[in-house]
C-alpha cells in the first residue's frame, strides 16, 4: 500500500530534525493499519509540529496554540469512528496543559504524540514546560528555575489509560503509534528528539543520550491498569440511550376572570433559600391561568443560601415592556434581607396599594394596606412563607383568586409537592 | 393550546434544538449556566452532545471541533468568557467555522457584578478578536426573540459560515415570561451548502474556493468522504499556508464582504413611527422595552415619538438606520452602558453629530449601575432642554 504523505508538500524540517523521522514512523503506522486517509483526522498544534497536518492526504485540522485537544474532542465526539491524532510540541503540552488533563480525565478516543525536544523551536529555542534545568535555552537562567514535568507521569496521575515513553530514532515507533492509535481510549506518546535548529545547537542530545535518559526515567510503554475504563463516547451515547426527553414544559390555558386586568406590579421580597422566584412563578403561572401576560424579573446576590432574594412579578393584559417595578401595588414580605434592600420601594407604595408581611419583620413606613401574618402561630416554616402569602393575595381576591392559584400549583408542581402544596394552600384560605 | 412560562436563556436553548443545534459546550458561568442546564437536558436524549468544557477556551474550541465535522453546535457564556472566546473566535472567523456564541451580558468590567445586567459588551463583540474582521451580532428584547433569533443565528451562521452572536443580557436571560409558542413565525432551517465536488475526488476540493457566483464556501465536513481541511493559519482557497499578498488580500475582503455586504438580507428589526414625531429612539435590547412603553404613553400626546428597535446590531444595518432617521430632527438611544453603540450611530449620521450645533441631534442616555434604563429615565432625557443628551 502506498503511503498517506503528500507529494505536493513534503516535510519542511531543518535537517536532522525528528520531526521528520516522527512523520514517516506515522505514515508507516497508518499503512501498517491499512488507514485510508478519510479515516483519519489530523488535528496539529502551533510550532513546528503544527505543520504535521500538511504533509498528509488525510483530514487536517490546524488552529489556535495549546488548543488541538480541544478540537480534536469535539471531531471525535461528533465522528466516533474517525481516527482523531493530535500532533503537538512540549510548548502545546504547557500552554495546553488544562487541556491534557481534561483530556487525560475524560478518555476519549483521541491519540497525542508529543513531539518533546525541550524547547520552543519555531520562536527561538526558549525553554518549555519539558526543559531540563541545566539546558542551555534562548531564555537566560529562566529555565533553571522551573524543574522540567513529565507528561507520562502527569497522563498516570490524571487517568489516561494508555500512555507510551519513547525515542523518535526507537526502531518499533510506528508499531507503538499504531497501537496507541488502535487502543480505545485516550493514548499518549512522549516521543523525545532532537531539534537540531535550535536547541542542540548549545546542548549534547544524540540518540544515544535520549535513548539513555528514557531508560532513567519511569517507564511507560502501553496499557495503565489502574486507568482502563469505558471510552468516553462510547459511554456517553451508552448513557443518554436511556435518557428520556424532559418532559414538555405545562401549556397554560386560560379559563379564570382575573381580578383586574390592568397591569399589576407585584414585589416578592425575602432571602435566599426563601422560595422567593418559586413563588414568583407560581404567582405568574396564575395570572396566565386567567389570560394574562406575565412578567418575573429577579434580584439577588451570588451568594447561594444568603442574602436578599426579589421577584417583580407583572401581570397585564396588556403586553409587558418594561420589566421592572418602580410603583408597586402589591408587597409580598416574608424575609427581612429582602425588605431592607427594596426599602424605597415602601416609599412609593400607592395608598390604595396592599402589603402582606410577615408579623416579625421591621417593614419601612408605608401608605397602603398592610396586613400582617404570625406565620409560626399557623404553624407555616419559613421556605412556606412565600407560597402562603400569595394564598393570602389570593383570599383577598387582588391581583388572582385561589382557584387561579391552586390551578398553578397544579401546573407547577406534580405528586407529592403538589399535594402538600395544595395543603398549605387551603390552610391559609382557612385560616385567613 | 395555551402559553408556556419560559426565561431567554431556555428560548435560547429551545430555539437551538430547533435550529438543528446538535453539540453545545459551555462552561458555568452566571447569568449564562442555564442555557448550559437546559441543552444538557435536552440535547444528550435526542442523540446530541452537551458537554461543560475544562475552561471557556475548551468549550468554544470543542464546538469548532464538532462544527467542522458538520454538526450545529452552540456554546454560550458573559463577558468574562467572551474574553477567554476571543482566539477563537478569530479562528471561527478565518477558517469560516459556523458556530453560534450567545453572550448573556452581565454587569463589567472584568468579573463586575455575576447577578446584575448590562449591554457593555456591544463593542466587545464586534472588536473583541484579532484582525477586525466583522462578525454577526443578533440583540433580542425578550424570550421570543431569544427563541427566534437564536434560530436565525444558526441559519446565518450555516449561509455565511462565521460566528454570529446573540448579545443577551441577564435581565432577558433570566427574566421569565409569558410566551405563546405557537404563534411565533419561525424561519425555514438552512444548512450550510455541499462543494460542487464529486466525492471521493478529494485532490479537487478546495475548501475555501466559494461557490461560483457566492462569496462562501461550500463545506466538506472533517470525517466525510471528502478530505477536508481547516487552518486558522493564512491560508488561499486550498487551505494550505500562503504568504502570496494577493491571495491574502482576497481572501480578507471576501471574509468582510461576504457579510458586510449582505446585512440587508438579515436587518432585523421593529419600527414604530408615530403620526407627527419629531424624535426617533433608536434602542436594541431590554431597553428597547422601556422605550417602547415611553412611546406607548405619548402616542396620543402633543409630542409622540417613534422608536426604531435593532436586532441585527452587527454589521450596522446602516441603509436602514440611515432611512429611517432621516425622517426625524431628534435622535435619543439610551443603552445599559456609558455609550456604545451611540458611536455607529453618530459614525452614520454626522450630520446629527452633537458638535454639528445643528438642531438635529444625537443624545445618549446610559447607565452601569446594575439597573434597567427605567420609561422616566428615557422621558426626562426626552424633556431635556434642546435635547442635551
Ligand atoms: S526548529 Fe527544531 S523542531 Fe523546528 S524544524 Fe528545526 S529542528 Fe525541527
Amino acid at each position: 500500500m502506498t503511503g498517506l504523505l503528500n507529494k505536493d508538500r513534503p516535510p519542511v524540517f531543518c535537517p536532522g530534525c525528528a520531526h521528520e523521522r516522527i512523520t514517516h514512523a506515522l505514515d508507516k503506522a497508518f499503512q501498517e493499519m491499512n488507514l485510508t486517509g478519510n479515516e483519519i483526522a489530523i488535528v496539529s498544534d502551533i510550532g513546528c509540529s503544527g505543520l504535521f497536518d500538511t504533509f498528509f492526504r488525510t483530514h487536517a485540522f490546524h488552529g489556535l496554540h495549546g488548543r488541538a485537544l480541544t478540537y480534536a474532542a469535539g471531531i471525535k465526539l461528533a465522528r466516533p469512528e474517525l481516527n482523531v491524532i493530535v500532533t503537538m510540541g512540549d510548548g502545546g503540552l504547557g500552554i495546553g496543559g488544562a487541556h491534557l488533563l481534561a483530556a487525560c480525565r475524560r478518555n476519549i478516543d483521541l491519540t497525542l504524540l508529543i513531539l518533546n525536544n525541550f524547547n520552543f523551536g519555531m520562536t527561538g529555542g526558549q525553554y518549555s514546560a519539558t526543559t531540563p534545568a541545566h539546558a542551555q535555552v534562548g531564555s537566560g537562567f529562566l529555565n533553571q528555575l522551573e524543574p522540567p514535568l513529565d507528561p507520562c507521569r502527569i497522563g498516570a496521575a490524571a487517568g489516561a489509560p494508555y500512555l507510551v515513553r519513547c525515542s523518535a530514532y526507537d526502531n518499533t515507533l510506528s508499531a507503538k503509534m499504531a497501537g496507541a492509535i488502535r487502543y480505545n481510549g485516550f493514548s499518549l506518546l512522549d516521543i523525545h528528539g532532537v531539534c537540531p535548529g535550535r536547541y542542540t545547537k548549545k546542548n549534547r542530545l544524540t540518540p544515544k543520550s535520549i535513548e539513555e535518559a528514557i531508560s532513567e526515567m519511569p517507564p511507560f510503554s502501553g496499557e495503565i491498569e489502574e486507568n482502563v475504563r469505558p471510552e468516553y463516547g462510547a459511554a456517553y451515547r451508552e448513557k443518554s440511550a436511556s435518557l428520556d426527553a424532559p418532559s414538555p414544559r405545562p401549556e397554560i390555558e386560560a379559563e379564570f376572570d382575573p381580578p383586574s386586568r390592568n397591569r399589576q406590579e407585584i414585589l416578592l421580597l425575602g432571602g435566599a433559600g426563601g422560595r422567593i422566584i418559586t413563588a414568583g412563578e407560581i404567582l405568574c403561572m396564575a395570572g396566565m391561568t386567567a389570560g394574562l401576560n406575565a412578567s418575573q424579573k429577579n434580584e439577588y446576590n451570588i451568594t447561594v443560601l444568603r442574602g436578599p432574594s426579589i421577584s417583580e412579578v407583572i401581570l397585564s393584559e396588556a403586553g409587558i415592556g418594561y420589566t421592572a417595578i418602580d410603583q408597586p401595588e402589591i408587597i409580598l414580605a416574608v424575609g427581612q434581607e429582602g425588605v431592607d434592600r427594596a426599602k424605597k420601594v415602601f416609599d412609593a407604595l400607592n395608598p390604595d396599594g396592599m402589603v402582606i408581611a410577615a408579623a416579625d419583620l421591621t417593614l419601612p413606613e408605608c401608605a397602603g394596606e398592610v396586613i400582617r401574618i404570625d406565620f409560626k402561630e399557623i404553624g407555616i416554616k419559613e421556605p412556606d412563607r412565600a407560597l402562603a402569602a400569595l394564598a393570602v393575595l389570593a383570599g383577598k381576591r387582588r391581583a388572582i383568586l385561589p382557584e387561579m392559584l391552586k390551578r398553578a400549583l397544579e401546573y407547577r408542581f406534580k405528586g407529592p409537592i403538589n399535594e402538600s402544596s395544595m395543603k398549605l394552600v387551603e390552610k391559609v384560605l382557612w385560616e385567613r | 393550546m395555551g402559553r408556556i412560562l419560559i426565561d431567554g436563556n431556555e428560548a435560547i436553548a429551545y430555539g437551538a434544538i430547533k435550529a438543528g443545534c446538535r453539540f453545545f459546550a459551555g462552561y458555568p458561568i452566571t447569568p449564562a449556566t442555564s442555557i448550559y442546564s437546559t441543552m444538557l437536558s435536552l440535547l444528550p436524549p435526542a442523540g446530541g452532545i452537551c458537554l461543560q468544557g475544562e475552561d471557556e477556551i475548551a468549550s468554544i474550541g470543542c464546538c469548532l471541533g464538532a462544527s467542522m465535522a458538520g454538526w450545529k453546535a452552540m456554546t454560550a457564556t458573559s463577558g468574562p468568557g467572551i474574553s477567554l472566546y476571543s482566539e477563537q473566535i478569530s479562528f471561527a472567523i478565518a477558517g469560516e467555522i459556523p458556530i453560534v456564541i450567545v453572550d448573556v451580558q452581565r454587569l463589567g468590567p472584568s468579573t463586575g457584578s455575576a447577578t446584575r445586567g448590562a449591554d457593555g459588551d456591544i463593542q466587545f463583540l464586534r472588536w473583541g478578536s484579532s484582525g477586525g474582521l466583522p462578525v454577526i451580532v443578533l440583540a433580542p428584547i425578550d424570550a421570543a426573540d431569544c427563541f427566534l433569533l437564536t434560530m436565525h443565528a444558526f441559519n446565518l451562521a450555516e449561509t455565511y459560515r462565521c460566528p454570529v452572536f446573540i448579545a443577551s443580557n441577564k435581565e432577558i436571560g433570566l427574566t421569565k415570561e409569558s410566551l405563546d409558542i405557537h404563534a411565533l413565525q419561525l424561519p425555514a432551517v438552512m444548512d450550510r451548502k455541499a462543494p460542487p465536488t464529486a466525492e471521493g475526488d478529494a485532490a479537487a476540493y478546495l475548501p475555501f474556493a466559494p461557490l461560483q457566483g457566492e462569496q462562501v464556501p461550500g463545506f466538506a465536513p472533517i470525517g466525510g468522504k471528502i478530505l477536508s481541511r481547516q487552518t486558522s493559519s493564512t491560508h488561499g482557497p486550498d487551505g494550505y499556508i500562503t504568504t502570496d499578498p494577493g491571495i491574502i488580500a482576497e481572501t480578507q475582503h471576501r471574509l468582510r464582504e461576504k457579510i458586510e455586504n449582505a446585512v440587508q438580507n438579515f436587518s432585523f428589526h421593529e419600527y414604530f413611527p408615530a403620526q407627527g414625531a419629531r424624535t426617533l429612539i433608536i434602542a436594541y435590547g431590554v431597553t428597547a422595552r422601556a422605550a417602547n412603553a415611553v412611546c406607548d404613553q405619548r402616542k396620543n400626546s402633543k409630542d409622540p415619538i417613534s422608536l426604531l428597535i435593532l436586532k441585527t446590531l452587527w454589521p450596522v444595518p446602516e441603509g436602514l438606520i440611515r432611512k429611517i432617521a432621516g425622517n426625524y430632527d431628534r435622535i435619543l438611544v439610551p443603552e445599559m452602558n456609558l455609550g456604545q453603540y451611540v458611536r455607529e450611530i453618530e459614525r452614520i449620521l454626522p450630520e446629527k453629530r452633537p458638535e454639528n450645533r445643528s438642531k438635529n441631534r444625537i443624545s445618549f442616555i446610559g447607565e452601569m449601575n446594575g439597573k434597567l434604563i427605567g420609561p422616566e429615565e428615557i422621558r426626562e432625557a426626552l424633556d431635556r432642554k434642546g435635547g442635551e443628551g
